[in-house]
């Protein structure tokens, strides 16, 4: 699957250029956390990677021919969470059923990842009367049972609060380990640091730096950046 | 109002003593719209749901077309059946003209349109919501329509109600197809007209209270039916 290669890639919303000739490359095994003000273009980047919008121009180019495998090789985590209404446990046999899962390894596989994520307790309530932070935690379980070599997060704790917040960083270090792609928005400056490996900073829909986090916090090459850091961008 | 008052207590006494063309007509009433109402369900739900989910050209046409048939004036449609159903018609053959058959056809024809426009509307808020996570799981049209219309169900069971009511409370269409025959098409709404045309007022009175009590006493049932479930579900 990786890496994902993108190329000039532009997209946009009647005469709104959204994201404006975006060229990188994004390798396996890191956490490459995108990064930027509201409105730069971080969640829209994210679903032209997934999949979910096609772009206006350019190019998302996966390491893998067949296109039925690369949506199977991909999830993706929304920062509102949907989840169904039926029980925390046939949300996560729903997906692997659409995901071609056999009928015989769902339920193991269901119940595996939702003892990892904290949940069988919870397994046979209704997902919807969950709170907030563990609905979040059951999209990750449902996300991390497809097993995808990478997982988009979009701003996956910006609803939640600072106990629900580490809860969710610390399931999506072990997916992590577990070997998947982690790629993930915020624009908490702390939790890219807590989690990326590597910053995609975004500003007005370009992308302005790629750089691992140590040196992207510790000297930022561009002046918006530089501002950044300091909060004097929204 | 005395000629009102003793009405009322005729139809009272029809009633408490359980009168057997009251209860035939009665039975037959609920029989006839409810076959009605699984017809337009069978059809209605899965046509509404596509509708919402599938994007093709014209769709916002039939959109409007389908809400605009909502409106069908029974008389128009019962005329129509009644062409078609009649000796001379191209259903002749069939001989359904006056028997319950053909009663059910005529409200059939006039709840679909209801039910799968309202199920069109359910489900197109509803796939507002959970547009992007399904596709995200690789959910088709097929899939995400089966998928909505059990998430909207308690909505979709108010959606069934209102078809019912249409079709119970109808009076024009399956008095042209059915033609009001004592013990054989007379339902509830047909006996009204007549007995009230012949100054029968204790049975139409009797039958007007028993129609107004079904189709509240329904109504209240699936409230809390829908009430308590969406306390459980969420």
């Amino acid at each position: 699957m990786l890496p994902l290669i993108l190329e000039n890639l532009c997209f946009s919303a009647g005469e709104r250029e959204i994201i404006r000739s975006i060229s990188c490359e994004i390798t396996a095994g890191t956490r490459t956390i995108i990064l930027g003000p509201n409105g730069a273009g971080k969640s829209v980047l994210m679903r032209l990677c997934h999949g979910l919008l096609t772009p206006t121009s350019g190019r998302v180019t996966w390491q893998e021919a067949d296109a039925a495998r690369r949506a199977r090789a991909q999830a993706m985590v929304f920062q509102r969470p949907i989840v169904l209404r039926r029980s925390v446990l046939a949300n996560v046999l729903y997906a692997l059923k659409l995901a071609g899962v056999a009928a015989g390894e769902r339920r193991p596989r269901a119940e595996n990842v939702l003892d990892a994520v904290g949940m069988s307790a919870l397994a046979d309530r209704p997902a919807r009367v969950l709170s907030g932070g563990e609905q979040q935690r059951l999209a990750l379980a449902r996300a991390w049972a497809l097993r995808p070599e990478v997982l988009f997060l979009d701003e996956p704790t910006a609803n939640l609060d600072p106990a629900a917040t580490r809860n969710i960083e610390a399931i999506i270090g072990a997916i992590h380990d577990s070997g998947a792609k982690i790629m993930m928005t915020t624009h908490s400056l702390g939790q890219a640091r807590r989690l990326g490996d590597e910053i995609l900073f975004l500003n007005a829909g370009r992308l302005v730096e790629q750089a691992s986090v140590d040196e992207f916090f510790r000297q930022p090459r561009t002046p918006e950046a530089a501002a950044f850091l300091h909060g004097e961008l929204p | 109002m005395n000629d009102i008052s003793q009405a009322l207590s005729a139809a009272a006494q029809l009633i408490v003593s359980a009168d057997t063309t009251l209860v035939s007509i009665i039975a037959l009433s609920i029989k006839v719209s409810l076959v009605a109402v699984l017809i337009a369900a069978a059809i209605g739900l899965p046509a509404g749901a596509l509708l919402a989910i599938a994007r093709f050209p014209g769709r916002q046409a039939l959109v409007a077309v389908l809400n605009a048939l909502m409106g069908l004036p029974p008389v128009v449609v019962g005329l129509l059946i009644y062409l078609l159903l009649s000796r001379a018609g191209p259903l002749g053959e069939f001989g359904l003209l006056f028997t319950p058959a053909a009663m059910v056809v005529a409200q059939a024809v006039l709840v679909t349109p209801i039910v799968a426009a309202l199920t069109r509307q359910v489900i197109e808020d509803a796939w507002f919501e959970y547009e992007e996570q399904l596709r995200s799981l690789g959910a088709g049209t097929m899939d995400a329509a089966l998928t909505l219309l059990w998430d909207t169900r308690f909505a979709l069971v108010t959606v069934l109600l209102a078809g019912f009511g249409r079709a119970a409370a109808e009076v024009g269409a399956v008095m042209i197809v059915g033609g009001n025959i004592d013990g054989v098409t007379r339902v509830m709404t047909t006996a009204i007209a007549l007995e009230t045309s012949k100054g029968d007022l204790p049975l139409a009175l009797g039958l007007g209270v028993v129609l107004l009590g079904i189709v509240i006493g329904l109504n209240l049932l699936a409230h809390w039916v829908k009430l308590g479930a969406q306390r459980y579900h969420g």
